[in-house]
């Protein structure tokens, strides 16, 4: 089985985010960046049916110059190869634009099963690997904990609300998009850092793949949201602040 | 200028957060242009239901194959439908899981781009979204022709304005679509529960929830210690679930249970949006987080911004004192 997975590269969750003075988008300088943690576990499941049944993983992310070293983080946990979609404008692409370079790849490669995460966690759109189905022409299941290969395709297990469940059969080609806490993730050994180095990782152009067009939803603004509600904030030590909310939970919010 | 607004069954009712998608929809346009949309294989109930409401029609779209839902049907059904319609301007949902898994698809289907996790509609119309893990909040526009796809996340507008009965029915049409099995390529079972619940969450008085923060497994009985002191149960968000460190049973957030105690307090929740829309109906939200930034601040009644590895041992024992 050839699996193709789409990874993207997204700021380290504790980084502090600043707005950039464009005030639509963050600041991205000093930034720390890492794998989008769903998409973690989509490699992490697709890795799992190499060894179950030895498939290829080609690992596709879209983005600048550094989303090269999450690409290289990707074929140390044992990814076979990857594509990096350099374009330095991600973030100015909508759900359409940013699935149509995914698309574009993917589709020169022709896998069996295309797997990512069900969203980002920087703009948590939630929607490109559902947009890759439906461009590619394929059938698709989103929010996916476990895959299991069938004599017919697949057969999926994916998480409703509320704690309920439904499994899901599908053929192949088929676009999954995974829920993190499926699996448990696999850090990188020294072994596949060094095998790494020495794996294929093509570079194609935005410009090249020619899936260019204007966005139709545009981000114009970011902003600190704004309150909900007055929040008192407890001041001093550790033992003063836990010592005053203790005075307001009883006397207060009469919650104790 | 009219809205198409696809209401979600469950159970046989419509649910709650449609009607917080109702009440979301009349802030782009008047209920007189709003159309109200129940799918299935049996309607008639659900467009009962949804008559009552103050909308100007309600839409049955009606065909065996739509009785259980898959993203192929939902999609030609309601693309049909849509084309058949004149001049919509607005197609609007209830950001569920449901709504996740085809409207994106659908969008697309028709050149668009659908605005997905709306928490707010302001003048333009300019669409708020959350960013960053409820860090930023992004301010979205719709450009181009063709309808405007939107879904809206629970709780961001209230389900009783806007939203009550008026009185008298909306008219009730029936469409049929022309679906045809080979359109279905996934075969969904009937959901199931994943695990035996032995805790209601729901019920709780008192709920100390954990997040990331805590860093470790080991750390918990820190926590659990802070909840026996309280009377309280013990809850988290999702990744303490995912890590295997709680049982997903007490998962508080959309993926798991809904919860709206007397008091609820957060130790090392940063407050994503999943996790918010399950616990902000609480009376009294307490959290204690490092980060001053944390958007679980946005919705708690008193904060500490501090280590929690120092603030939670403390409140355990000015909690112990002042019950002695």
């Amino acid at each position: 089985m050839k699996i193709a997975v789409a990874i993207k590269q997204v700021p380290e969750r504790d980084a502090p985010v600043r707005i950039a003075p464009s005030a639509n988008w963050i600041e991205e300088r000093e930034l720390q960046w890492a794998m989008n943690e769903p998409d973690a576990y989509a490699l992490e499941e697709a890795l799992l049916l190499k060894e179950q049944a030895g498939s290829e993983v080609i690992v596709v992310s879209a983005g600048p110059e550094r989303v090269g070293s999450t690409i290289r983080e990707a074929l140390a946990k044992g990814a076979d190869r990857a594509i990096h979609i350099l374009c330095d404008d991600l973030n100015g692409r909508d759900a359409l634009g940013v699935a149509r370079l995914l698309a574009a790849v993917i589709k020169q490669e022709n896998p069996d099963l295309v797997l990512t995460g069900l969203q980002s966690e920087d703009v948590g759109l939630g929607q490109t690997g559902v947009i890759v189905a439906e461009l590619l022409g394929l059938p698709h299941a989103t929010m996916i904990l476990r895959v299991e290969k069938t004599d017919a395709g697949l057969r999926v297990k994916r998480e409703l609300e509320e704690g309920w469940f439904q499994s899901i059969e599908l053929p192949t080609p088929a676009v999954l998009t995974m829920q993190s806490g499926g699996n448990k993730l696999r850090y990188a050994t020294l072994m596949g850092i060094k095998r790494a180095k020495t794996k294929e990782l093509r570079t194609v152009t935005a410009a090249e793949l020619g899936a260019d067009s204007a966005p139709t939803v545009v981000l114009e603004q970011i902003a600190a949201p704004k309150k909900q509600k007055s929040t008192q904030m407890l001041p001093g030590s550790a033992k003063e602040a836990a010592a005053a909310l203790v005075e307001k939970l009883k006397t207060e919010a009469r919650v104790l | 200028m009219s809205i198409l607004l696809v209401l979600e069954e469950t159970s046989g009712k419509i649910r709650r957060a449609s009607w917080e998608a109702l009440a979301a929809a009349t802030l782009l346009a008047p209920a007189e242009s709003i159309t109200a949309v129940v799918i299935g294989a049996t309607t008639e109930s659900l467009a009962r239901e949804a008559a009552e409401k103050s909308v100007s029609k309600v839409i049955r779209v009606e065909h065996p194959l739509l009785a259980q839902y898959t993203a192929d049907s939902f999609c030609a059904a309601l693309q049909q439908l849509i084309q058949s319609q004149d001049a919509t301007k607005w197609v609007v949902f209830a950001h569920t899981y449901q709504a996740r898994d085809y409207a994106p698809a659908l969008a697309c289907r028709m050149g668009q781009v659908l605005i997905g996790d709306v928490v707010g509609i302001g003048e333009g119309p300019v669409f708020t979204r959350q960013l960053m893990q409820g860090r930023l909040n992004g301010s979205y526009r719709h450009s181009g022709n063709g309808p405007c796809f939107v879904s809206v996340q629970a709780g961001a507008s209230r389900a009783d304005t806007g939203a009550g009965p008026r009185g008298t029915k909306a008219p009730v049409e029936l469409f049929s679509p022309n679906l045809d099995a080979t359109q279905i390529r996934t075969k969904p079972s009937e959901p199931f529960r994943g695990s035996e619940q032995t805790v209601d969450l729901g019920s709780a008085q008192r709920i100390v929830s954990v997040g990331r923060g805590i860093k470790d497994a080991q750390n918990l009985p820190m926590v659990q210690e802070l909840a026996t002191a309280l009377g309280a149960e013990l809850a988290a968000s999702r990744p303490i679930c995912d890590n295997g460190w709680l049982p997903m049973e007490r998962q508080v957030g959309s993926s798991g249970q809904t919860v709206a105690p007397r008091l609820y307090l957060a130790v090392g929740i940063s407050g994503a949006i999943q996790h918010l829309v399950g616990m902000k109906g609480s009376q009294c939200i307490v959290a204690i987080n490092k980060d001053p930034d944390a958007p679980i601040f946005e919705v708690s009644d008193y904060g500490i911004v501090g280590d929690l590895f120092e603030v939670v041992p403390a409140l355990t024992e000015a909690v112990k004192a002042a019950k002695q």
